[in-house]
């Protein structure tokens, strides 16, 4: 906006009066609002007032020993699946990244394979490896040499399969991130790196991969979010899981939609506490940036608590 | 003269059909400063990064303080070296970038302590001591908490020259050091460089500065497609050139 200056006339049709500004009123936003509430409050309304829904058995069951224990497993599974996926992924990106032609044909083959044969697939086919191999045995290839060999059912129990199906295929999708966020840190990064007398591995952790993490964690929260639910499907296996336990209710008392309720929540209330942590590692590795925006969290309550100017009330 | 810091005997590379460097001869006396100048695509930067094995030669010899880059002579024979050993070469050689390559995640005096601490194995305390002198040293003793990206083309170029000092190098390659900054922030980067001259750095500078080369520099060497064309006092190369190429070279940039 231009200032008046006073060498303006004073004919300016500004200058007569005082005036004052009316904004635009939205009312058609006012009215959209109204009625996307209206449905929503219906639909709520009418799920309360459902008697088919049993809401006293939600309430049976949501606090039970029973889905606590399930919610136990669940937790684990996710994390320990992530950490394994997150792990071997980074190893197979590195491969994948290598000089060496046999190890990135190979990093990539275990990428096609895992990502490109379903999860419910690989869960069941690892339930049941028993069947393929009776006996697990280290040795040397081709000889009659063992060092070790155990029963298959002994050690891969539904938990232990559910874990190694979760892990491998996770770490297809993890390797993918992890080799994208290391293909996105600037060449010169590495060649400075090198001019110092960096060696390659010391280069890759201290100096690419912290930078590759701005780019990785934004989708690694999304992978973190769908691994919390996909252990859902481990429940194929009886490994015990939250929704398995679940299931096991729903079997004997026939309270389907209850007990999906009761998982439903809690797996809803698990996504929305991981915002937290997610948002906290975008900040910490984004780090250095010119423009470190707010996080997931920030974002989700900062469009709710906008004020009407546009500025955020913080 | 005084025993060679760079000696190079009929360089070559080539970057698939494209032959950039054919049959490069070059000294540089330790303590000298030696300006690299010629046209874009002349090689010079080619050149001066084979000197730290950024880039491999195909022909030739390159040896800096009478060792072969990438390669051990063992009785006859030129022994190719792995990677940590060609790290272990690296860390008396400084490099200063076109684009500074600062690394983005650490503050300015983090990325002058990196190398120090993780590859010379010096106590933290004792790595950010040196850092703060060469920060100092740059004019930079304020910004040491600073992000590459807080601070100005001008400022990070400093940073990275105190970053390649803080391994103590024998020889310090610049790659075009001033070519991405705004012309006012020049001047500082030129002082900086001025001043380790003096101190009897050894530098090869690839540079468009002619200014500074006329000044600074005890040789000029001037390539072109490849070769070098002319090389000598930069006051003869750079006033009286005797090559074509060379004065209409100077005739562009001047």
């Amino acid at each position: 906006m231009t200032t008046p200056t006073e060498s303006e006339p004073t004919t300016d049709p500004a200058h007569a009066t005082e005036l004052t500004t009316v904004p635009l009123r939205h009312w058609g936003r006012a009215v959209t609002a109204l009625v996307a509430l209206t449905a929503l409050v219906g639909v709520i309304g009418s799920l309360a007032k459902n008697p088919n829904v049993h809401w006293e058995i939600v309430g049976q069951y949501l606090f039970a020993d029973l889905v606590f224990r399930g919610l136990a497993t669940t937790l684990w599974l996710t994390v320990a699946a992530m950490v394994l996926g997150l792990v071997l992924g980074t190893v197979i990106a590195v491969l994948r990244l290598s000089k060496n032609p046999v190890l990135a044909g190979l990093g990539s083959l275990f990428v096609w394979f895992f990502r490109g044969t379903p999860l419910l697939v690989q869960i069941i086919f690892w339930g049941y490896a028993g069947a393929l191999y009776q006996r697990i045995m280290i040795g040397v290839p081709f000889t009659h040499i063992t060092f070790f060999s155990v029963d298959t059912n002994s050690v891969l129990t539904p938990a232990v399969a559910a874990l190694l199906a979760l892990g491998l295929n996770e770490a297809a999708y993890c390797s993918e991130i992890v080799r994208a966020g290391i293909q996105s840190v600037d060449i010169g990064q590495s060649e400075a790196a090198h001019s110092l007398g960096m060696p390659p591995a010391l280069t890759l952790r201290r100096i690419v991969l912290p930078q590759a993490m701005r780019v990785i964690i934004p989708p690694m929260g999304n992978e973190v979010i769908n691994m919390l639910k996909m252990t859902a499907l481990v429940s194929i296996i009886s490994a015990h899981d939250l929704m398995s336990n679940i299931q096991d209710v729903y079997a004997q008392n026939y309270q389907v939609i209850p007990m999906l309720v009761v998982a439903g929540a809690w797996y809803l209330a698990l996504v929305t506490l991981l915002a937290g942590p997610q948002s906290w590692l975008e900040r910490r590795f984004g780090r250095g940036t010119a423009a470190t925006g707010p996080g997931v969290a920030a974002r989700l309550l900062g469009g709710l608590f906008r004020r009407p100017d546009g500025k955020e009330s913080r | 003269m005084s025993p060679a810091m760079v000696s190079a005997r009929g360089v070559r590379k080539r970057f698939g059909p494209l032959e950039v460097l054919r049959g490069i001869d070059l000294e540089v006396g330790a303590g000298q400063v030696c300006c690299l100048l010629g046209p874009s695509g002349s090689g010079k930067s080619t050149l001066l990064r084979c000197m730290n094995h950024l880039e491999k030669i195909d022909g030739g010899q390159l040896s800096i303080d009478s060792d072969y880059v990438g390669y051990r002579r063992h009785g006859d024979k030129l022994l190719e070296l792995n990677e940590r050993e060609v790290a272990r070469r690296r860390r008396d050689i400084g490099m200063v970038f076109q684009r500074f390559n600062l690394f983005g995640h650490l503050t300015a005096e983090e990325n002058v302590m990196e190398a120090p601490v993780r590859v010379a194995r010096l106590s933290k305390a004792a790595a950010r001591e040196r850092s703060r002198e060469l920060l100092a040293q740059v004019g930079l003793a304020d910004r040491a908490g600073h992000y590459p990206a807080q601070l100005s083309g001008g400022q990070q170029q400093r940073v990275a020259i105190a970053r390649a000092l803080a391994m103590r190098p024998k020889l310090m390659l610049f790659d075009e050091p001033t070519s991405a900054l705004d012309p006012e922030l020049v001047g500082d980067v030129l002082d900086v460089m001025r001043r380790l001259a003096a101190d009897g750095m050894t530098m090869v500078v690839v540079t468009h500065e002619i200014g500074f080369a006329r000044e600074v520099a005890d040789t000029a060497v001037f390539m072109d497609d490849g070769v070098v064309v002319e090389h000598g006092d930069p006051r003869e190369v750079l006033t009286r050139p005797r090559q074509q190429r060379t004065r209409d070279f100077l005739a562009k940039v001047l």
